[in-house]
């Protein structure tokens, strides 16, 4: 299949364009054996056309991209073989049963007639659907849906996997579950590049790529991204008119970043030492009475808003 | 090629076809129908013209002379009026669409020896039936001149001089001249070009509406893989159409059937495939089942209909569109389907119309696995 020292996934200044739009702007990537890559980025920012070109379901306009070390503009069809794709919408049939979908997608791939029914056997029991065999697939709820289209697509054993937003519109239990599985085939020396917005997720990755505006805005495992991306230091305040303070604290330019969590403010200053007292007096010099302010470990979904904040100030 | 690959596609797709029942039985009721509605609706037979008369004379010699109008079948005298405003009147309102006037001096005319003029007014909006009424009057005036004569003769002891010259009619392959046994093998082509390509059109453009396709084309199937793939369950279906097709003009409208069926096979097989792949192409080219289905139907039944001399012989269209009619496919179905059924024509004679066929089933199959691309955008 694979030589050992090919890396499975290596991307160089893809580029992607539709008409004047650039959805893919130079995009550099590499997946190393039995990672898990996760893309983050809001809609729209070029994930799923990044992940498709990987594919070869989208013509690169530039650049190049080797998956399994073929040139997927070059040889999809060897891509192909080697990979396992699940796109964003669930596009199993609906009207088959839950075993003639497994059949089909097993013809596809060409498994062969001596290992088909332990393959099977396999899918059934890793997406929890034994028993469910002849169900018709429309019927399964989302969760069981999501297990199945992993399932079809792992079928041939690709060591390759591309998954889109696998558990959109999942629930958090069976989220948790597709994630286990992930973990298991990555664990197994299949490599994995995932899509999600869900940044509880992205915890569960090796490595991050932020994808903004089609271009890669930072990169690194969770704890690296969150220690680089956040030039300064991230303070939480609590205060009893969040409105006011938040127009409020985006006038002072000590205050980088100020963004609405919850029924907090999270601002990202360059000393907390220093910064805590001046967000203080500003605000009370305003009445608005501060009831907590302190320094927190910045979570992932920080590092998100102050990048994309950072990128569409600069571009806007 | 992967045979593993190409009987997946096949058992999937029929596996889908079975599933959505109501899909099916349209493809196997609306042939039935559309037999039905062509084969009784369609008719280029002009009977039972409806006639009013208006008998000036009024005696027996000139009802003796309705009465040779009233026993043709072509006629049927509906009503004697006494003026011309009511003749007119039902010419304009078209309850008759021949008017015959029999003069006031109809038999002292006829007793002097002639002529006679009786005047016909025929409705000519239609100039095919108008023509064709009016020659079957002539005949039917011919016919009576004939029997006065003879009388004429025999009264005055003479014998009857044989007409020196006449015509020894024999119609050959329509015997009858029945006008379904022309129509109702035409139908079965018309029939097959519209459900054939109407079964395809959807079956690429449904998978681009329901997102399956994303999926299809990230495996490694081959486009010729899953043309053959889906062709086959509805080529399996286009063929009991076909028959029933078929069994339908043989048994109900007693077309008589005089060829060999490998002939009719052959060329149903070399039919269904240029339809078949024409149905594909365009659902592969339109990516939306309304719009695929609605193209099939116009690039099939049009041409199928007007062009491929159903109603028209092509010999006898205008020279520019003769030569249109050569790339419309139904054109040597047509004819080859009225050759095997009428004339029990063999196969050298229709090897050049079975040739045409074959090479439009080729150029359409290399067509449907150009065309389609293993790529989204």
């Amino acid at each position: 299949m694979m030589d050992h020292d090919t890396i499975p996934v290596l991307a160089h200044d893809l580029v992607k364009r539709f008409g004047d739009f650039v959805a893919v702007d130079h995009i550099n990537l590499e997946a190393r054996t039995g990672e898990v890559v996760g893309f983050l980025g809001p809609n729209g920012s070029g994930k799923s056309t990044t992940i498709r070109m990987l594919c070869g379901l989208l013509r690169p306009s530039a650049g190049q991209a080797l998956v399994a070390g073929f040139d997927v503009a070059r040889e999809p069809e060897q891509v192909r073989r080697r990979i396992g794709y699940m796109s964003q919408k669930f596009s199993l049939y609906n009207d088959l049963q839950v075993i003639e979908n497994i059949r089909f997608f097993a013809g596809m791939y060409d498994v062969p007639a001596s290992v088909l029914h332990e393959r099977t056997e396999w899918v059934l029991d890793m997406a929890g659907l034994a028993g469910r065999e002849s169900t018709i697939t429309g019927t399964l709820p989302g969760g069981w849906k999501q297990r199945l289209a992993l399932g079809c697509a792992v079928l041939h054993r690709p060591s390759i996997l591309f998954l889109d937003e696998p558990t959109s519109g999942v629930d958090p239990i069976s989220r948790r579950r597709f994630w286990e599985l992930i973990h298991a085939m990555a664990a197994e020396g299949v490599t994995v590049l995932v899509t999600t917005h869900y940044m509880d997720e992205a915890e569960y990755c090796n490595r991050l790529v932020l994808i903004f505006q089609g271009r890669i805005v930072a990169s690194g495992s969770p704890t690296e991204l969150k220690q680089q991306a956040m030039a300064g230091e991230l303070l939480l305040i609590e205060c009893d008119q969040l409105g006011p303070a938040l127009d409020l604290l985006q006038q002072v330019p000590e205050a980088r970043h100020v963004a609405l969590f919850g029924k907090a403010l999270h601002v990202v200053v360059p000393d907390a030492q220093t910064g805590i007292p001046r967000l203080r007096t500003a605000l009370s010099a305003h009445g608005i009475a501060v009831s907590r302010i302190e320094p927190i470990r910045a979570s992932l979904e920080d590092v998100f808003v102050s990048l994309t904040a950072q990128l569409s100030g600069q571009r806007t | 090629m992967r045979l593993h690959r190409l009987i997946a596609v096949i058992r999937k797709e029929t596996l889908q076809i079975r599933r959505d029942l109501a899909s099916l039985l349209i493809t196997v009721t609306m042939p039935l129908l559309l037999m039905l509605a062509f084969g009784y609706g369609v008719r280029f037979d002009v009977k039972h013209i409806p006639v009013y008369v208006y008998d000036r004379a009024g005696n027996q010699q000139s009802q003796d002379f309705l009465k040779h109008f009233q026993a043709s079948e072509y006629f049927r005298i509906v009503k004697a009026v006494d003026d011309y405003p009511a003749l007119i009147q039902a010419l304009d309102s078209g309850a008759c669409r021949l008017a015959i006037v029999i003069p006031v001096d109809f038999s002292e005319q006829l007793g002097a020896g002639g002529p006679v003029a009786v005047q016909a007014l025929v409705d000519a909006t239609d100039n095919n039936t108008a023509n064709i009424s009016l020659s079957y009057s002539e005949a039917v005036v011919q016919s009576y001149n004939q029997r006065l004569r003879l009388d004429w003769s025999h009264r005055h002891g003479l014998r009857t001089v044989p007409s020196p010259l006449s015509v020894d009619i024999r119609t050959w392959f329509n015997e009858n001249l029945e006008s379904t046994a022309n129509i109702v093998p035409g139908v079965i082509a018309i029939i097959m070009a519209v459900i054939g390509s109407f079964l395809t059109s959807l079956t690429v453009a449904r998978e681009w509406e329901r997102g399956t396709m994303e999926q299809l084309v990230s495996t490694p199937i081959t486009p010729l893989e899953l043309m053959i793939g889906k062709l086959v369950p509805y080529f399996v279906i286009g063929l009991v159409d076909t028959a029933l097709c078929a069994a339908v003009a043989i048994r109900w409208f007693e077309v008589p059937f005089r060829g060999q069926w490998t002939v009719l096979f052959l060329s149903c097989t070399l039919f269904l495939i240029v339809v078949l792949s024409l149905g594909y192409v365009i659902s592969v080219v339109a990516k939306s089942q309304l719009a695929a289905s609605q193209a099939a139907l116009i690039a099939t039944f049009l041409p199928a209909f007007l062009l491929s001399g159903f109603l028209y012989p092509v010999d006898q269209m205008p020279a520019a569109t003769q030569l249109i009619t050569y790339l419309i496919p139904a054109r040597y179905f047509m004819t080859i389907l009225r050759d095997v059924f009428l004339k029990g024509t063999s196969l050298p004679f229709l090897m050049d119309d079975l040739l045409a066929l074959a090479l439009f089933a080729a150029i359409l199959t290399i067509l449907a696995t150009r065309v389609f691309r293993k790529k989204l955008a």
